[in-house]
């Protein structure tokens, strides 16, 4: 009935790739922000990891916006069925990222270990919360939840806490953390570097070993699987393998770049294993949300595909000019350290 | 209480407190910029000063509104998801334009110019301020456009299959008449909220004689932005208020709480009705003659329409069913914010009279009011919200869909208590946290131009955590 050259199936790829562009950034983010406590062992250990990612994390950050606001756009019915049938997954998603988000600011306002501990803690649980939550809501949508005849989830928060969502969550949250420890490792000077690497070398062969079990759980409950479902899954496994690997030989520039595909794979995996639907009814195929069931009219996906089309290069030139401007690693010779000691700057 | 009004609560609650940090953000912005470009202009080190350390208080100011926009994002599904599929089409493009314009300019430029300064030319790292700056103006626009959207639907059509609104016309929505005046009355209140603040804190360092140099440069300044800023949020709040008449005349008569059409009509200054849900009339009502035809149409003898006959009209149109908002609310809530706004321009035109007489840093009374008045923005903000939303109810989307309708058939009253009690507790605390750390600031203020060794301290612009 439907080819795959149409306005729904682009966007549905185009959703894919803010997801893509938010679990790769943010993904880091979330490792830094859980290891910082076991990285950094002082206050300027952890000054210098919390800069690592302290100019890029809140534009990284609006990858997840973009992802939301495109999917409100693009495919109203799916957003509206997803986050109100998530209600209290999703609160928890914002209570993370809220405390995640101030904690970076009110962190180095006030000269106090136990202050500092604080925000250290809501660094680490408000990256914890989100890295968890988003593998569990995508392995939910894919195995299937309970929906009505409007697409209106059914069932409770603890349908939502199945083993293969709980897999799902648990492989999300191990990339997170190899990713961020291969981060640090490029960031920051021994010993801070050092510890992220011991890390790196425990983390990155249990993210591989989860993102395997997802990968075939997920192809061994598909009813059909397409080519690009076999190719995304191929190079997820193999790419987080390779990560694994290569963490181990102290390659770790080459463990970050195939962490980071392996993390572009996974989420490829879901929406390879989606489509063509967006959320799948557990009782029958019958209320399967679809790409083009859930879409929007054809005037509004055309005029969002020409301002993505626009703006989605652009946003990349100067978030990749970002990463360019702040190369150099942190900590004895960092952003805060290279200003006149009376400054007080950063405090 | 049912799943619509505590959503409607929480919806409230979350955004009249995301909207206390949004302007403040907006403005500062805009006026850092123009502190360190003053600085690049002329190499003063206070203007440099200045810029570190109101840049500081800026940025506590976005932390706080940058992570309670995600909620204001994610609330339409959660809780909303009637609306969302109702609107999607047409409501949602101009948010993800916003992330994909506005915010990522925003965040992006924001965190380079926090860590950016030596590792950019200077001339490069002013642009990222200003860039930060326009980003967020910009982020209001797109905001602005899709709630103008939700006052007066324009650029849709409702498809016959589904019954839902589709967009039609992208451009006729980001041109519609209520933006126009939505976004300079929004973001010329957002650089007066800003500068009071400045103000309010340089006032606060003249009044104990620190820092004068520095501060009365700040002073004069607000008093330049705010005296402009306030009195032009009043002239298009006022045009806007016209627009409002012809484009949703129950609004203008709720918050007028005129219950009769009259020709002429007097402008309200006070009024009591009768304590009840929905009052039929008032029982008391001190009105100026003329004045709300001369205000709404302007003619000295205009007709403006009354919540009776409005009510008449909408049942005929929709159907059974009561089409008036909360009056008590409305009237008070657009008195407060007039009344805030009026006392923001007297309070400036009085600070612009001791500029002009050379007093103004030694104005003792002055700028000890300067400190209370701080607060009147926030005010003016807030009602000026809470006015504009529930003027429109019973309508989420004026004339098109019900609130009733448009909350979610799939969460519990359970989890909106849940989450309802979550965010008033975690907003409360990281509000207390962020003003307690702006009085921390402000009390340590800013670091010294000499040293202890004596030596004069180089200005820099490290304002990183």
């Amino acid at each position: 009935m439907h080819g795959l050259w149409n306005l729904q199936t682009l966007w549905f790829v185009l959703v894919c790739v803010l997801w893509v562009g938010f679990m790769f950034l943010e993904g880091f983010d979330f490792g830094v922000g859980m290891l910082l406590q076991l990285v950094g062992k002082n206050p300027e250990e952890r000054r210098a990891v919390i800069h690592s990612i302290g100019p890029v994390w809140d534009g990284n950050e609006v990858w997840l916006l973009t992802a939301g606001g495109a999917t409100f756009a693009a495919f109203p019915n799916w957003y509206a069925s997803m986050f109100s049938g998530f209600y209290l997954a999703l609160l928890l998603v914002l209570l993370g990222l809220i405390i995640r988000g101030v904690s970076f600011e009110f962190w180095g306002k006030v000269e106090s270990s136990r202050w500092r501990g604080v925000w250290e803690w809501a660094m680490a649980v408000g990256s914890f919360l989100p890295a968890l939550l988003v593998g569990v809501a995508f392995a939910n949508i894919i195995r299937g939840v309970s929906l009505d005849v409007h697409g209106n989830y059914t069932g409770s928060f603890f349908d939502l806490l199945n083993p293969y969502a709980l897999l799902g969550g648990v492989t999300t949250l191990l990339l997170c953390i190899a990713h961020g420890a291969s981060f640090l490792q490029l960031k920051t000077f021994d010993p801070v570097r050092a510890r992220a690497a011991a890390i790196g070398r425990i983390a990155g062969p249990l993210a591989a070993l989860a993102v395997i079990g997802f990968v075939i759980w997920t192809l061994a409950d598909a009813s059909t699987i397409s080519v690009g479902l076999w190719i995304a899954a191929i190079v997820a496994m193999g790419a987080v393998a390779a990560a694994a690997g290569l963490a181990a030989v102290g390659r770790s520039g080459w463990a970050f770049i195939s962490g980071g595909l392996g993390i572009a794979a996974v989420v490829a995996t879901w929406f390879f294993a989606l489509y063509p639907n967006v959320m799948v009814d557990s009782n029958g195929s019958a209320y399967n949300l679809t790409v083009f069931n859930a879409a929007s009219n054809h005037y509004t996906l055309v005029v969002m595909t020409v301002t993505a089309l626009i703006l989605v290069p652009i946003v990349l030139i100067y978030q990749i000019w970002t990463y360019y401007v702040f190369r150099q690693r942190v900590g004895r010779s960092g952003p805060t350290e290279s200003a006149p000691p009376t400054t007080g700057a950063g405090v | 209480m049912s799943i619509v009004e505590l959503s409607r609560w929480q919806f409230a609650i979350t955004t009249v407190y995301h909207f206390l940090f949004v302007p403040v953000s907006i403005g500062m912005a805009g006026i850092v910029a123009g502190f360190q470009t003053a600085w690049y202009r002329t190499r003063n080190p206070q203007w440099m000063r200045l810029t570190r350390f109101f840049g500081k208080i800026m940025l506590l100011s976005f932390a706080v509104g940058v992570v309670t926009g995600i909620v204001q994002e994610f609330q339409f599904g959660m809780n909303w998801a009637g609306y969302s599929r109702y609107v999607g089409s047409v409501f949602g493009a101009p948010l993800a334009v916003e992330a994909l314009a506005a915010f990522f300019i925003e965040s992006t430029f924001l965190g380079i110019w926090i860590f950016g300064y030596k590792r950019l030319s200077e001339g490069w790292h002013l642009a990222t301020i200003w860039l930060a700056a326009v980003g967020s103006a910009m982020s209001a626009y797109f905001i602005l456009a899709a709630n103008s959207w939700m006052q007066h639907p324009v650029g849709y059509a409702i498809n016959p299959t589904t019954g839902r609104a589709e967009m039609t016309s992208f451009w006729k929505m980001l041109t519609n008449s209520t933006v126009f005046f939505a976004f300079p009355h929004t973001v010329l209140g957002a650089f007066a909220t800003a500068a009071f603040i400045i103000l309010g804190i340089s006032a606060w360092y003249l009044i104990r004689h620190r820092e004068i140099e520095m501060f009365k440069r700040s002073a004069k300044a607000m008093v330049a932005v705010a005296v402009l800023a306030t009195f032009a949020t009043l002239i298009v709040g006022h045009f806007n208020g016209q627009l409002m008449t012809r484009q949703e005349p129950m609004k203008m008569a709720a918050a007028e709480a005129l219950y009769d059409t009259s020709q002429p009509a007097g402008f309200s200054l006070i009024a009591v009705a009768p304590f009840e849900q929905h009052p039929p009339r008032t029982s008391f009502d001190i009105t100026i003659p003329h004045t709300l035809s001369l205000l709404a149409t302007n003619s000295w003898n205009g007709k403006v329409q009354g919540i009776n006959q409005l009510q008449a009209a909408a049942v005929a149109k929709y159907g059974p069913g009561n089409y008036e908002p909360i009056i008590g609310v409305t009237y008070w809530t657009f008195r407060l914010m007039v009344g805030a706004g009026t006392l923001m321009v007297l309070f400036m035109l009085w600070g612009v009279w001791l500029w002009w007489r050379g007093r103004l840093e030694r104005a003792k009374w002055f700028l000890k009011l300067a400190l209370p008045a701080m607060a009147l923005p926030f005010i003016a903000n807030a009602t000026g919200w809470i006015f504009t939303e529930m003027g429109r109810q019973p309508w989420v989307v004026y004339g098109l869909l019900l609130t009733q309708n448009a909350v979610s058939p799939s969460i519990t009253a359970f989890d909106v208590w849940v989450s309802i009690v979550i965010f008033t507790v975690l907003y409360g605390v990281l509000g207390a946290i962020a003003v307690w750390l702006t009085v921390r600031i402000v009390k340590t203020g800013p670091p010294p131009e000499v040293d202890e060794a004596g030596q004069t301290v180089e200005p820099n612009l490290h304002v990183a955590y």
